[in-house]
């Protein structure tokens, strides 16, 4: 017998009442997907029901949902847009740079994702607070993170660069999912508080394998909460590739959850930024969690220290690199006549000059001092921390003179 | 006010002012509301304070704690309970990398005021995973504090001061104690929540005891006494931070040392003190600290768990050998 057979008997032939309403059918009024056969691993190819409003050659194309959501974007917000991606392009091959010079400890480079991020995080509103993993600097970049405190974390002075508050946004998170839960703890207490600020967690495709998105995704279903999953599918986990993670599209995974989802084009802005007004507009309304899969490629390393030629099949690589984000936002731009060659030099005017910057802040920061390395263990004094304080300070004043 | 009430009852209490206290504050975890939890310490909490800050949650320990984060970046006071000690185990990520180190990780931005609350031990003839002793991992974990009650009095004192702490508070419960009745002064000072408390003074033996063996330990004392020996018993009462010099004072004056505990001796919490307690008081030791713990071993089943526990007549063999006097391990050798 059948497993199907013995449930159509157990049931009688009639649909089994549940105990939560039905989620109305979450795909109904998001764009970006439309498979309807469930259950098998998945045929279609990378780019088959993506959202898009910008092909990989710049041309503009409708998507009727989509556009609404980006029609007040200009072309002075559009070149604003280009700019922030073309600096912080700048900042990841100035930080690998001081990498390779031994200035940084590693950097995880976030090459032909500039568009996932730069077009999710200008979408937020300054009281949204996002959780990241390590790999958002340009999501920090657009939150207002200074430059100096970028790299504070993979020069190794500190565990984290800024106070999450200042800018709201959390410690990045190096434990892979771990963050999704701190980001649905905050959108319940927004709820509580009765505020429409939105949490968004960020987190990568590797991350969706873990137990705490999956507990992050029921919490915020159970609880209506106001929260954004947004996963750049950067295509890899270090070396596995995202199939070992998800035999069927990403985007998929959330519905089971109650939880729609989009599954966007994560090297174009525009649709970017569009799903993510339309996942802010639902949590800030009461609408509840969205999940948005931005599927993009990790065009560099997975960290300075990686090597992908042990890997990465070159031909896949050539392919996305024609999808560069930054370039079809380029020809785009070219097209409209907004990118003059006069707006093309101040943007790389801009990038230098951070760059520059980036570069001194980074030389310049200085080895904190040695005993601060017992300060915030606790908020308050702890009696079995403190004496090993003391002795060890006597150790550096009897050995050293009290520096090293 | 004085009232007489169980520990379970004390807790509930406590847990009831600290939400009266301060409108932050939220409970959280599995069966806690509607049920009042499977011990009943939340009883009737959810229906005072409403659903919205006494939370039933779904069955996910992970999920708990890691929204009780998002809460306290949030600016929010909760108290989680994990049902049982042995299901803490899929939260011990969320405890361990990020509540106990997000206040270092933020260079002391964010504060965690985060309580864990944790049946634990054995002696109540339960199934596998409902009588663990897990609190020396956590003790192991800089910026926890850890802490367990052994008495109505402090149920309610240390639940709430705990509550009011700004750094995250692992809060063992003496599960096999929740029924003991004691009288609780609703306005009594409390101690500071990382200071032992004597609870027996004496003068040949320092037994050193927390949570479900307190009571042990006392009993030991009495019947230490009718053998002539006083022993000065001391409630550690917190084991993150451990109050070493009250410790120390105690074994500066007695000259011996017992420490017992239901966990695990390995790595454990007697190995702490009597490592420090040594290091401390070398020179006033008149025999080595001796430990009186649960074996090596996972929980034993029910039928099994009195070869595992320490008990009153193990805690004396051990008061004798420190004392010198005939024990079970008189002229044993271990070839």
């Amino acid at each position: 017998m059948s497993s199907a057979t013995s449930v159509d008997k157990s049931v009688d032939g009639e649909k089994p009442e549940l105990a939560h309403k039905q989620f109305e059918e979450p795909r109904s009024d998001l764009p970006g997907l439309g498979g309807s056969d469930r259950g098998g691993p998945d045929e279609r190819g990378p780019e088959e029901e993506l959202v898009q409003i910008l092909t990989p050659m710049g041309e503009r194309i409708s998507q009727p949902v989509l556009d609404t959501w980006v029609a007040d974007v200009d072309g002075d917000q559009l070149v604003s847009l280009y700019e922030d991606m073309v600096v912080v392009r700048r900042i990841d091959v100035e930080a690998t740079a001081l990498q390779r010079q031994g200035e940084l400890g590693l950097w995880p480079p976030l090459l032909g994702q500039e568009a996932s991020q730069i077009g999710s995080a200008r979408a937020l509103r300054k009281d949204d607070f996002v959780f990241t993993s390590y790999r958002e600097n340009a999501v920090a970049y657009a939150r207002g993170v200074q430059l100096v405190d970028l790299v504070r974390v993979w020069r190794g002075t500190a565990f984290s660069g800024w106070n999450p508050f200042d800018v709201g946004m959390a410690t990045p998170q190096v434990i892979i999912g771990a963050q999704t839960l701190h980001a649905t703890g905050y959108a319940i207490g927004c709820q509580k508080d009765g505020v429409d600020s939105v949490a968004v967690a960020y987190f990568g495709d590797g991350a969706t394998s873990q137990g705490d998105v999956s507990e992050a995704m029921i919490f915020a279903a159970s609880f209506n909460a106001p929260v954004i999953f947004f996963c750049q599918n950067n295509q890899w986990a270090i070396s596995e590739p995202v199939g070992l993670q998800a035999v069927r599209p990403i985007a998929d995974r959330s519905p089971g959850f109650g939880i729609p989802s989009m599954r966007v084009d994560g090297n174009d802005v525009l649709a970017v930024m569009a799903a993510t007004r339309i996942a802010l507009d639902r949590a800030r309304t009461g609408g509840g969690p969205t999940f948005i899969e931005a599927v993009t490629y990790r065009m560099g390393p997975h960290t300075t220290s990686d090597d992908p030629s042990r890997y990465e099949d070159g031909a896949e690589h050539e392919e996305w690199a024609a999808k560069d984000p930054i370039l079809r936002l380029e020809r785009y731009l070219e097209s409209a006549g907004i990118l003059t060659d006069e707006v093309r030099a101040a943007v790389k005017t801009k990038s230098d000059e951070v760059a520059r910057e980036f570069r001194a802040e980074c030389v310049g920061l200085k080895n904190p001092e040695p005993l601060s390395v017992f300060e915030n263990v606790y908020a308050a004094p702890h009696s079995g921390l403190e004496r090993q304080k003391r002795q060890y300070a006597a150790y550096l004043s009897y050995v050293e003179g009290g520096t090293r | 006010m004085t009232e007489q009430l169980t520990l379970s009852r004390a807790l509930n209490a406590g847990l009831r002012r600290s939400l009266a206290d301060n409108d932050r504050v939220l409970l959280m975890g599995e069966d806690i509301g509607t049920l009042g939890g499977v011990f009943r310490v939340t009883d009737g909490l959810k229906a005072e304070f409403g659903a919205d800050r006494v939370i039933d949650t779904p069955l996910a320990e992970a999920g708990i704690v890691g929204t009780a984060i998002g809460l306290a970046y949030r600016g929010y006071r909760p108290v989680c309970e994990i049902q049982f000690d042995g299901f803490i185990y899929p939260a011990f990520d969320q405890i361990v990398a990020q509540v106990a180190k997000l206040h270092y990780r933020t260079g002391g931005n964010l504060v965690l005021p985060i309580t864990i609350r944790v049946p634990y031990g054995g002696g109540i003839g339960a199934v596998e995973h409902h009588s663990e002793s897990p609190e020396a991992y956590f003790a192991h974990t800089a910026g926890l504090r850890v802490v367990t009650c052994a008495n109505p009095q402090d149920a309610y004192s240390m639940i709430r001061e705990a509550v009011a702490s700004d750094d995250p508070v692992l809060f063992f419960e003496p599960k096999r104690r929740y029924w003991v009745k004691g009288d609780v002064d609703f306005e009594e000072e409390a101690l500071p929540l990382g200071s032992a408390r004597i609870v027996a003074t004496g003068s040949d033996v320092t037994l050193v005891a927390y949570g479900p063996l307190v009571a042990t330990a006392l009993d030991a004392a009495l019947a230490a006494a009718d053998d002539g020996l006083s022993v000065e018993v001391i409630d550690l009462r917190s084991l993150s931070p451990v109050d070493f010099d009250t410790v120390e004072a105690s074994v500066r004056k007695t000259g011996r040392l017992v420490i017992t505990h239901e966990a695990a001796q390995s790595g454990g919490i007697g190995a702490e003190i009597a490592a420090s307690i040594t290091d401390r008081c070398f020179y006033h030791l008149e025999a080595a600290p001796q430990r009186v713990t649960g074996f090596d071993i996972p929980y034993p089943p029910a039928k099994l768990e009195e070869h595992f526990l320490p008990d009153l007549d193990r805690i004396l063999d051990a008061v004798d050998r420190v004392m010198g006097r005939e024990n079970s391990l008189t002229g044993w050798s271990a070839s």
